[in-house]
């Protein structure tokens, strides 16, 4: 890690915690804010991003007491290290496959999702873990709910950096952001299967013994799911017609939302870059 | 500005709890979160009890508001909550619920406490003693400086945003508030870059 980048990751962390206090109305008197670990792993690379983070979230921590100390070590693991590598690696991944501004903005987009469901589904797994929340009622209600705010995040990340973009900016960011060779495939494919186990697998192989049998009784067994009526509507969306296996239908409705946000990204990106304009190459930042 | 008062109103209060030494009462806090969260239920609630009563006296002592702790641990409650309502789900939920609802609040009034009566650069003194990397404690002491410099360049920006629209609908005001997030960044990256210079022309190693 280069000197010079010291500063730049501490403005940076002070950027992206004032960045977090700007509100976005959602609509019905409420709001959403940005988390930022993709916009910071974009335009500073992975391995600054997770500094950026750490500094962030630790700041919450020691200021705010956000969090608390010791939801930390959990905190920066699933935001600061999943978010942003995890997140990084799918983002190098889709711009691989789709150059230029525009594929630059979808990749962003798209992996803003995936690293917002990701980071949720490691908290379900923590807590499944702590014993505090059942895998079967944590995992859909914790992916469920972030692949929605994931939407959020994806579209403001990939606005942000639109507008960097436009303000020409061209920082060391892009050759810190460039890896090794070696690492970099590493990273890309790591990325890739971590992603896949957690969204396709996880519901397969859950380790707690209440899981599958719960959310069979939930999906497949009215009579079950009637006695709590405060649970069954939420999983009524996971539930596919035709789809018999409940772990499979999980996994389907994963794998379907995660096709619809890829198509969302690239849409997004349609609109906020169109083909002519490219990356003015002049910098004033 | 209203935040700049929300980190710092409290830390330079005079107290016997923000005399002591940083080192001690942060292993202290450290200490009570430990037991808050490890120590079991429902044989340890006694446990518990002495640190609710140990944490309220230190309350006492330090001089801070009793509104202010309030108002903070109501404003972080919420996040707590979210997590224990859905351990209302499980077969002996209500336990659960209590003894999670408990423990952090316990954390939190530590932290709260803690954060409300050190200066932060003592903080990050102890914390780099303890062997945080270097790395991220300087990183640290930078957000800190420009906190507070990001916070009112963004509010600037708002306001001046603000006054200058009627009505922004809901498209509007998201492209607008994204906008003033890139400008942000490309301002403190220009920033970064006088920073860096600035110090090294004062030695920096």
């Amino acid at each position: 890690m280069p000197r010079r980048t010291v500063p730049l990751m501490g403005l940076a962390a002070a950027f992206i915690f004032a960045a977090q206090m700007l509100n976005f109305p959602v609509g019905a008197g409420t709001s959403g804010h940005l988390v930022g670990a993709v916009l910071a792993a974009v335009l500073l690379g992975p391995t600054a991003a997770v500094i950026v983070m750490t500094a962030v979230l630790s700041v919450q921590c020691l200021l705010f007491a956000d969090g608390g100390v010791s939801a930390l070590g959990a905190n920066i693991f699933n935001m600061a290290i999943i978010g942003s590598i995890g997140g990084y690696g799918i983002y190098a991944a889709v711009h691989r496959f789709c150059g230029g501004a525009r594929g630059r903005l979808m990749a962003a987009a798209f992996a803003s999702w995936c690293s917002t469901v990701l980071a949720s589904i490691c908290c379900a797994g923590e807590l499944a873990w702590s014993g505090t929340v059942p895998w079967s009622a944590g995992f859909p209600a914790m992916a469920g709910v972030h692949m929605v705010i994931g939407l959020g995040e994806a579209l403001i990340t990939a606005m942000v950096i639109a507008a960097v973009d436009r303000a020409g900016f061209r920082s060391q960011a892009d050759e810190l952001a460039a890896p090794s060779g070696g690492r970099r495939e590493l990273l890309v494919f790591g990325s890739l299967i971590a992603l896949g186990l957690a969204l396709f697998v996880s519901p397969f192989a859950s380790p707690w013994p209440d899981g599958l049998e719960k959310v069979a009784a939930m999906l497949g067994f009215g009579h079950k799911a009637s006695a709590q009526p405060v649970l069954a509507s939420p999983f009524a969306d996971y539930r596919i017609p035709g789809v018999t296996s409940a772990p499979a239908a999980t996994a389907l409705a994963g794998a379907v939302g995660t096709v619809v946000a890829f198509l969302l990204s690239f849409s997004l990106a349609r609109t906020l870059s169109p083909a002519s304009v490219e990356r003015r190459p002049e910098a004033q930042g | 500005m209203a935040l700049h008062d929300l980190i710092d109103h409290y830390r330079r209060v005079d107290s016997p709890i923000h005399r002591l030494r940083t080192g001690p009462k942060f292993t202290a806090a450290l200490v009570v979160v430990a037991v808050a969260v490890a120590v079991p239920l429902p044989a340890g609630w006694p446990w518990l009890g002495l640190l609710a009563a140990a944490l309220v006296i230190a309350a006492g002592f330090s001089q801070l508001p009793p509104s202010f702790l309030v108002r903070r641990l109501l404003l972080l409650e919420p996040f707590v909550l979210g997590a224990a309502v859905l351990a209302l789900f499980r077969p002996h939920g209500l336990s659960v619920f209590v003894s999670l609802l408990a423990r952090s609040t316990l954390c939190l009034l530590a932290m709260i406490l803690l954060s409300a009566t050190t200066p932060f650069a003592s903080l990050l003194r102890t914390i780099r003693d303890i062997g945080v990397p270097k790395i991220l404690v300087s990183v640290l002491a930078l957000m800190y400086r420009y906190l507070f410099v990001m916070i009112d360049e963004a509010d600037r920006m708002r306001r001046a945003r603000s006054s200058r629209t009627f009505k922004a609908g809901r498209a509007r005001s998201w492209g607008a508030s994204s906008g003033i997030i890139g400008q942000l960044f490309v301002r403190s990256a220009g920033r970064a870059e006088r920073v860096y210079g600035a110090m090294c022309a004062r030695g920096w190693r």
